[in-house]
């Protein structure tokens, strides 16, 4: 399989997060961001006006009113004028577009951040104003009932049971112990059903949070950061989105999304998955040919924290922070948007050899 | 590192109404969709990705429509990207998508931008509930009227200017087959005699509330080559943000939209944008935010922007023709009205403007700009291709 490269390394050089609580109801967005914005800045040592493109991703939605990510920019510190875009996307997708950019060669560094605050409101059923306005959100089918549905088709096609969704569950938790951002941690009991087949601790946990990265290209890359996490491919794929043309027990955009970044060319090591649901841990692994040798959510992944509109971005982050780190060569970070995992990207983050 | 030039091969908008009661959301972008595609002679194979973008999620009640709308724009098994820069958003939309062909990410990208505001009432859609503010804004024009007050007192400009405006834009969009108002016995003393809503902006220098949504397919050099009809290229592309507010803010003459402007004539190469440009597609919801824009993109001096207008500068016949298409006061479905700056841009120097096309369009600027007066995103496209 060949694959054009991209014409410019481009690496995550900083990550930061909040620690993601159940409510954060006595902060802002912009209290809740400023600090993570900080702490990347800090990490790098860049300052507000260095920065050559500013891209950032939420719900307004989730914030409940009109225009929300207009104040979030008032705590980047907007002034002089910034080159600066917004999707109404996962962060994840809000990299992409300033991945896009840095290959453009307009600018050498980006700051991404993305926040989302699901405690003002019911999650499930602000959820579902996601679907189909005409045919399907006036039944209003909320997430956790559409994630049972592909739990249940999983189930049915022989591709886990409940014992082993539990396991992915208690994987998920244990690893988070390591993790003082994670909202659920330790021994989480499985608990009643949600919606059956899925139990309480088969379902992300609902909290707010932030996260922010900051990408430079070639040289710049190096001078920021000791290990850069370099991506080495990003693509994304979206699907149809009635479920009743899907086979939600494959996720084929992964899978697409996954060969144009270069997922298949050489193993990874480390796999950050965004899988609300322990059910969809089981179809990523599937469409990735994930084998058992590949570390899965040493972060403890969205089953640990899911502050929604951030949790994919949390997934490169903590990839990338694992090559800073030194504990990865070859990472795959996953993002997901849409019921039943109908929208996904995949990045490919290698650190120079040691 | 040299960018992919950008050509734009393919514009399509649908007929800009109060209330397409026909069809659905997804009916409303795939129309548009459909004529950019028709227009470029290309099919839903031909394209790699979809850029899309609209304002707020609530004017439609439904959050993050792209997702539903996968399907109507032949976008399932492709990336997908979806802008939401408020009032930018037509003009961010259509920079990100040319971003990807200029980085050689893509071939050729579907850009679409909607609104279907007949879904709810835009109005107090833009009426913000901010606990511990003041509930005292009514719309937008409640906004932005004050700071048209500060332009008439800045520049003496005379009382009469923005309906000369309106006067103007509205005849215009008796040109455009697309445009959502056309008003076939307007008169300068109507516009005049209509009732004022946000002192000094009366009801026929506002904007209508629109259904509307247009779409641009855009290439690189390969596509463009093989383009039915002449291309549009891109010679300039920039967006800029500032805070909403600030003490030293200027929102007459913001700092992001001359920082904007300035970027991209640097890219484009134009020293003297009233000598070296042919005309602009703003983006003026009211009508005084001609001369405003005017002075902020550099086509006059500080305070003489309304001398521009008021000497039918920027008549269609005029020497600096300026929202030919009838503009913002004539169509606002308002996710889309960017891109529909953008795409008009693009019409005049392709000569597919019809009716309203302009003679001697060889640089064209598309003008967006959003929030409060603090995003802007501007492209400039000519009929000859950049230098290589």
């Amino acid at each position: 399989m060949t694959r054009d490269l991209p014409v410019r390394d481009i690496a995550v050089v900083a990550f930061a997060q909040t620690d993601h609580r159940r409510t954060s109801e006595e902060l802002s967005e912009v209290e809740m961001l400023m600090p993570v914005l900080h702490d990347v800045l800090a990490q790098t040592g860049l300052k507000t006006a260095d920065i050559g493109f500013t891209c950032s991703g939420s719900s307004d939605y989730l914030a409940g009113r009109a225009f929300s990510f207009t104040l979030a920019l008032d705590g980047v510190g907007a002034w002089p004028p910034i080159s600066e875009s917004h999707v109404e996307m996962d962060g994840a997708w809000a990299l992409y577009e300033a991945w896009t950019k840095l290959l453009t060669g307009d600018a050498d560094t980006a700051l991404v951040y993305s926040y989302g605050k699901s405690s003002p409101g019911p999650l499930r059923d602000v959820l579902t104003r996601q679907l189909d306005p005409y045919c399907v959100a006036p039944l209003w089918p909320d997430s956790v009932a559409l994630a049972a549905l592909q739990a249940q088709a999983l189930i049915d096609a022989g591709d886990t049971d409940e014992p082993a969704l539990a396991a992915v569950a208690a994987r998920s938790r244990a690893d988070a112990t390591a993790n003082s951002h994670a909202q659920l941690r330790g021994s989480v009991p499985q608990g009643e059903y949600a919606v059956r087949p899925l139990r309480t601790g088969d379902c992300p946990p609902i909290g707010d949070g932030a996260a922010a990265v900051i990408l430079a290209a070639g040289e710049r890359a190096r001078e920021l950061c000791d290990r850069p996490a370099w991506i080495r491919g990003i693509d994304h794929r979206i699907e149809a989105h009635g479920l009743g043309v899907r086979d939600l027990t494959d996720s084929p955009s992964t899978r697409l999304a996954a060969e144009k970044a270069g997922s298949f060319e050489r193993p990874v090591d480390t796999a950050e998955l965004h899988a609300p649901f322990t059910s969809q841990e089981v179809v990523l692994r599937k469409a990735l040919k994930l084998d058992a040798g590949v570390r899965v959510n040493p972060s403890g992944g969205a089953l640990a924290a899911n502050p929604v509109m951030a949790a994919g971005l949390i997934r490169i982050g903590e990839a990338a922070a694992r090559i800073h780190r030194g504990e990865s060569d070859r990472a795959l970070a996953h993002a997901t948007s849409g019921p039943c995992l109908q929208q996904n990207l995949v990045a490919v983050l290698e650190g120079d050899p040691r | 590192m040299s960018k992919e030039p950008v050509a734009v091969v393919g514009v399509g908008q649908t007929k800009h109404v109060a209330a397409r009661r026909d069809v659905s959301i997804a009916g409303l972008v795939r129309e548009a969709a459909r004529r950019a595609l028709d227009d470029a002679e290309l099919g839903w194979a031909d394209v790699d990705a979809v850029v899309i973008g609209k304002a707020p999620d609530f004017f439609e009640g439904v959050m993050m429509p792209e997702l539903y709308l996968a399907d109507a724009l032949g976008a399932v098994g492709k990336p997908m990207l979806r802008v939401h820069t408020a009032g930018s958003v037509g003009g961010s939309t259509a920079l990100v998508a040319a971003n990807l062909v200029a980085a050689r990410v893509h071939g050729t990208v579907l850009t679409l931008a909607f609104e279907k505001q007949s879904e709810s009432n835009a109005m107090w859609g833009l009426s913000l509930p901010i606990p511990f503010q003041q509930p005292l804004l009514a719309g937008a024009g409640g906004f932005f009227a004050p700071h048209v007050r500060a332009y008439m007192r800045r520049s003496g400009a005379p009382d009469t200017v923005g309906s000369l405006v309106a006067y103007k834009d509205r005849r215009n969009a008796l040109k455009n087959p697309y445009a959502h108002l056309h008003e076939h016995d307007i008169t300068l003393e109507k516009v005049q005699a209509s009732p004022m809503l946000w002192d000094p902006i009366r009801y026929s220098e506002t904007c209508p509330s629109s259904d509307g949504a247009c779409a641009m397919v855009l290439t690189d050099r390969v596509g463009a080559a093989r383009a039915a009809r002449p291309p549009a290229w891109m010679l300039g592309g920039a967006m800029r943000s500032e805070p909403t507010l600030f003490a030293g803010k200027d929102f007459v003459s913001p700092q992001a939209g001359k920082d904007c402007a300035a970027d991209v004539y640097r890219q484009a190469g134009i020293a003297d944008p009233r000598r070296d440009i042919d005309a602009v597609e703003m983006y003026a919801p009211f009508s005084w935010y001609e001369p405003m824009w005017l002075e902020n993109l550099g086509f006059a001096a500080e305070g003489e922007g309304w001398k521009l207008t008021e000497s039918g500068v920027t008549e269609l016949d005029g020497d600096l023709p300026v929202n030919m298409s009838g503009g913002v006061l004539s169509t606002n479905p308002i996710g889309a009205s960017g891109m529909i700056r953008f795409a008009e841009a693009a019409l005049q120097v392709r000569g597919q403007a019809g009716e309203h096309q302009i003679d001697r369009a060889r640089k064209v600027l598309g003008h967006a700009y959003g929030g409060g007066s603090q995003f802007f995103s501007m492209w400039l496209v000519g009929s000859e291709p950049p230098d290589a």
